[in-house]
C-alpha cells in the first residue's frame, strides 16, 4: 500500500460528482427514478401505517357488510350472494382506489415539495409513474386480502387456469386505469380537501349504479339501463364471468353485459388511452408558469 | 469589528484566476439578458441583466414582490421566461433545462423536503433522484447531516422539525450534488442569530470552493456580509446594481435618527447634520424625524453637540444601520410600494 501510494499522484479528493451514473439509458434512467419515487410513498406507509387502512380493512368491512348484513335480504337467481358479491366488492373497492394518487398528488402539489423534485436532473414523468407503481403495489394487497377474505365467507374460483389469469389481467387494468384517474383528478384539483368530494360524486354512483352488489333485474328500467352501460357493471361481470361466478341474469337488452369480458378490456383500454395522456399534460401544465 | 473583506475590491463581472472559463465555453457563473416574466397583464419582472462570476454571490435584494423569487424559479429551470434568455453554468435554462438541473443547488423560501420521512431519507431519495450510486447518496447524507449539525436528528420525521431545522436540511439538500450554481431564496428568513451566522460561514466556505450563490436577501445587512454584487429590485425593475461598497457609497450605511417635537425643526436638524451627512436627509414630517445618512466613523456624540450648538431639542436621537427602506428612499426617492398596485402604499386606517 505504501509503495503503491508514494508512486501515484496525490489523490484528489473525490467528488459526489465523480459518483454519477451516466452510463445508464434514459430508460434505465426513467426506470430508477420511477422506484425512488414509489420508495416515497412505501416509506409513508411505514411511517403511517393508518394509511393502508383503505386498501385492506375497508374491503374487509364490505365483504362482511354485504355477506352478512345485506346478503340475506338480496336473492340472485343461479348462484348464492356471496359468490356473487365478491366481484362486486373487490371493484368497488379498486374504483375506491382513485382516491389515493389524487389525495397524494394534490397534497404534493400543495407542498414545496414538488418544486425540490422538480428542480433535479430525474426523468420529469418518473414522479407520476413512481405513484403509479406505489398505488398498484397498494391495490394488489387489497386483491389479495379481499380475495382471501372471500375464500373465508364462501366464494371460489369455478374456472380454468386460462380465465383466471384473463381475470388478473383484468383487475390489472382495471386498477391502472383506476391510478390514472385519481392522478388526473389530484392534478386537477386545487386542495386536497376537495379530492374526497370529488371522488365520492364520481365513486358513488359509478360503483352503487352498478351490478356490483345488487342485480341488475332489481332495479327500475331506467336505472338499469345506465348500470348495464356502467363501466363497473361491465368489469364486475367481466371479473364474476372469468371467475366462474354467479352474475345475476339480465333481462334488458345491453351489448356491453352480453360481452363483458371483451367489453371489460375495451372499457379499460379507453380509459387508460384518455387519462394518460391527460395526466401527462395536466402534470405539464400544473407545474410550468 | 467590521473588516473591509478583499472581495469587496474585486471587480465582480471579470471571473478571478483559477475560475476562467473552461475550453467548451461554460462557466460556472451565471448569465441573464433581458429576462422577463409577465403573469396576466401584469410584470413579476422585467429587464433583468445579470452578470454572475463563478466562484462569487450575487445578492437580489428587494422587498416582497419585488421579483425575486421569480428570478430564482427562472434561473432554476421552475418557470419559463415570457422574455429574455439566461445561462446557467453556462448552459441555456430555456433550451436545456435538464442540463442546468445537473448542476444546480435550489433552496427554496418555503422549504422542500418532505415531511413524512426522515432527514436522513429525504437527503438519500434527493441525491438518487441526482442519480448518485445508492452508496455515494448514503455518504453524501451523512456528510451533510454531520457539517448542518442534524446528525442527531437524522432520523426523526422532518414533519416534528423546528423551522430553522427543515431550512438547514434544505440547504443539505441543495446541497447533495455539489452544485456548482446554488440558488438560495431567502435562506436566513426565520433563523435565529446564531444559525444565520453560521449560514454565513458556509456560504462564503462554499464559494471559496469555487461555488457560485445567487440568493436573495430583504436584509440589507445580510446582502452586504456576503454578496460580491448586489442587485436592488423593486416592482420586478432593477433599481440599483453594483457591489456593496459603491451601493453604500450611494446610500451611505449608518443612519442617525433624530425625533423632534415640531415639524420646523426637521430643516434645522438637516442644516445642522450636514457635515456629517453623506447623502441628504430623508425627512418624516408625519413621524418628525430626520433620517440622517452620516459618514464613517461619525461619532454620537459630534452630532449631539452640532445639534445643541443649533438650539435644536431632540426628542429622541438614535444610530442604526441603513435598511433596505433606505435603500429605496435613497435611490428612488420614494418608499418602495407593495408588490399589489392596487394596494396604497400607506394603509389607511380603519375608522
Amino acid at each position: 500500500m505504501t509503495t503503491l501510494a508514494d508512486t501515484a499522484p496525490a489523490p484528489r479528493p473525490v467528488t459526489a460528482r465523480e459518483h454519477l451514473d451516466h452510463e445508464r439509458s434514459p430508460l434505465a434512467a426513467w426506470w430508477s427514478d420511477t422506484l425512488v419515487f414509489a420508495g416515497r410513498n412505501i416509506e409513508h406507509i411505514r411511517q403511517i401505517p393508518e394509511k393502508l387502512l383503505d386498501v385492506t380493512v375497508q374491503p374487509l368491512m364490505f365483504v362482511l357488510l354485504f355477506a352478512y348484513v345485506f346478503g340475506g335480504a338480496i336473492a340472485v337467481k343461479g348462484g348464492s350472494y356471496r359468490e356473487f358479491i365478491i366481484g362486486g366488492v373487490l371493484i368497488q373497492s379498486l374504483t375506491f382506489g382513485m382516491n389515493g394518487p389524487a389525495t397524494a398528488i394534490s397534497t404534493d402539489l400543495t407542498e414545496g415539495v414538488i418544486d425540490r423534485f422538480r428542480s433535479l436532473p430525474a426523468t420529469r414523468t418518473a414522479y407520476l409513474s413512481g405513484h403509479y407503481v406505489a398505488e398498484l403495489a397498494g391495490m394488489a394487497l387489497s386483491i389479495v386480502v379481499l380475495l382471501g377474505a372471500g375464500l373465508i365467507v364462501g366464494w371460489g374460483v369455478h374456472r380454468d387456469l386460462l380465465p383466471f389469469v384473463g381475470a388478473l389481467a383484468l383487475l390489472f387494468l382495471f386498477c391502472s386505469a383506476m391510478i390514472w384517474i385519481g392522478t388526473y383528478i389530484g392534478l386537477v384539483v386545487r386542495a386536497p380537501d376537495a379530492v374526497m368530494g370529488i371522488a365520492f360524486v364520481v365513486v358513488f354512483p359509478l360503483t352503487f349504479l352498478s351490478n356490483a352488489f345488487v342485480p341488475i333485474d332489481s332495479l327500475p328500467k331506467v336505472l338499469g339501463y345506465i348500470a348495464a352501460w356502467n363501466p363497473v357493471s361491465v368489469v364486475v361481470a367481466a371479473v364474476r364471468e372469468l371467475f366462474g361466478n354467479p352474475s345475476a341474469p339480465v333481462s334488458l337488452h345491453a351489448w356491453p353485459l352480453e360481452h363483458p369480458v371483451l367489453c371489460a378490456f375495451g372499457y379499460c383500454l379507453i380509459l387508460l388511452a384518455a387519462f394518460v395522456p391527460l395526466s401527462l399534460r395536466a402534470y405539464r401544465i400544473r407545474t410550468r408558469d | 469589528m467590521y473588516q473591509e473583506d478583499v472581495r469587496h475590491t474585486t471587480i465582480p463581472s471579470e471571473p478571478r484566476p483559477g475560475s476562467a472559463p473552461s475550453a467548451t465555453g461554460a462557466t460556472g457563473g451565471v448569465t441573464a439578458t433581458g429576462l422577463g416574466k409577465r403573469y396576466g397583464d401584469q410584470w413579476a419582472l422585467r429587464d433583468l441583466d445579470l452578470e454572475v462570476a463563478p466562484g462569487t454571490i450575487l445578492g437580489l435584494l428587494g422587498h416582497n414582490g419585488a421579483g425575486k423569487t421569480t428570478a430564482i424559479r427562472i434561473l432554476t429551470t421552475l418557470s419559463d421566461p415570457t422574455e429574455g434568455s439566461a445561462r446557467v453554468a453556462g448552459i441555456d435554462v430555456v433550451t436545456d433545462p435538464a442540463k442546468v438541473r445537473r448542476r444546480i443547488g435550489v433552496a427554496a423560501q418555503q422549504a422542500t423536503v418532505d415531511g413524512l420521512m426522515s432527514a436522513h431519507k429525504n437527503l438519500v431519495m434527493v441525491g438518487r433522484l441526482h442519480h448518485l450510486t445508492r452508496a455515494e447518496a448514503h455518504r453524501r447524507a451523512d456528510s451533510l447531516l454531520e457539517r448542518l449539525d442534524l446528525v442527531d436528528a437524522s432520523d426523526k420525521l422532518v414533519k416534528s422539525f423546528s423551522g430553522g431545522m427543515r431550512r438547514r436540511l434544505d440547504l443539505a439538500a441543495s446541497l447533495v450534488a455539489e452544485p456548482e450554481v446554488l440558488f438560495l431564496d431567502e435562506p436566513t428568513t426565520g433563523l435565529d442569530p446564531r444559525s444565520r451566522n453560521d449560514l454565513w460561514d458556509m456560504l462564503r466556505d462554499l464559494v471559496s470552493n469555487g461555488t457560485t450563490i445567487i440568493l436573495t436577501t430583504q436584509y440589507l445587512e445580510e446582502a452586504d456580509q456576503l454578496a460580491d454584487d448586489i442587485v436592488v429590485l423593486d416592482h420586478g425593475r432593477t433599481v440599483a446594481h453594483g457591489t456593496p461598497d459603491e451601493l453604500k457609497s450611494q446610500i451611505g450605511t449608518d443612519r442617525i435618527d433624530v425625533t423632534v417635537g415640531t415639524a420646523r425643526e426637521l430643516e434645522a436638524v438637516a442644516r445642522a447634520t450636514e457635515p456629517f451627512a453623506s447623502n441628504p436627509a430623508t425627512l418624516d414630517e408625519q413621524l418628525l424625524v430626520a433620517s440622517i445618512p452620516i459618514v464613517e466613523n461619525t461619532r454620537l456624540m459630534e452630532v449631539m453637540r452640532a445639534l445643541d450648538a443649533a438650539g435644536i431639542d431632540a426628542v429622541d436621537l438614535n444610530r442604526r444601520q441603513a435598511t433596505l427602506d433606505d435603500v429605496f428612499l435613497t435611490l428612488t426617492g420614494e418608499m418602495p410600494a407593495d408588490a399589489d398596485p392596487d394596494t396604497p402604499i400607506l394603509e389607511e386606517v380603519q375608522p
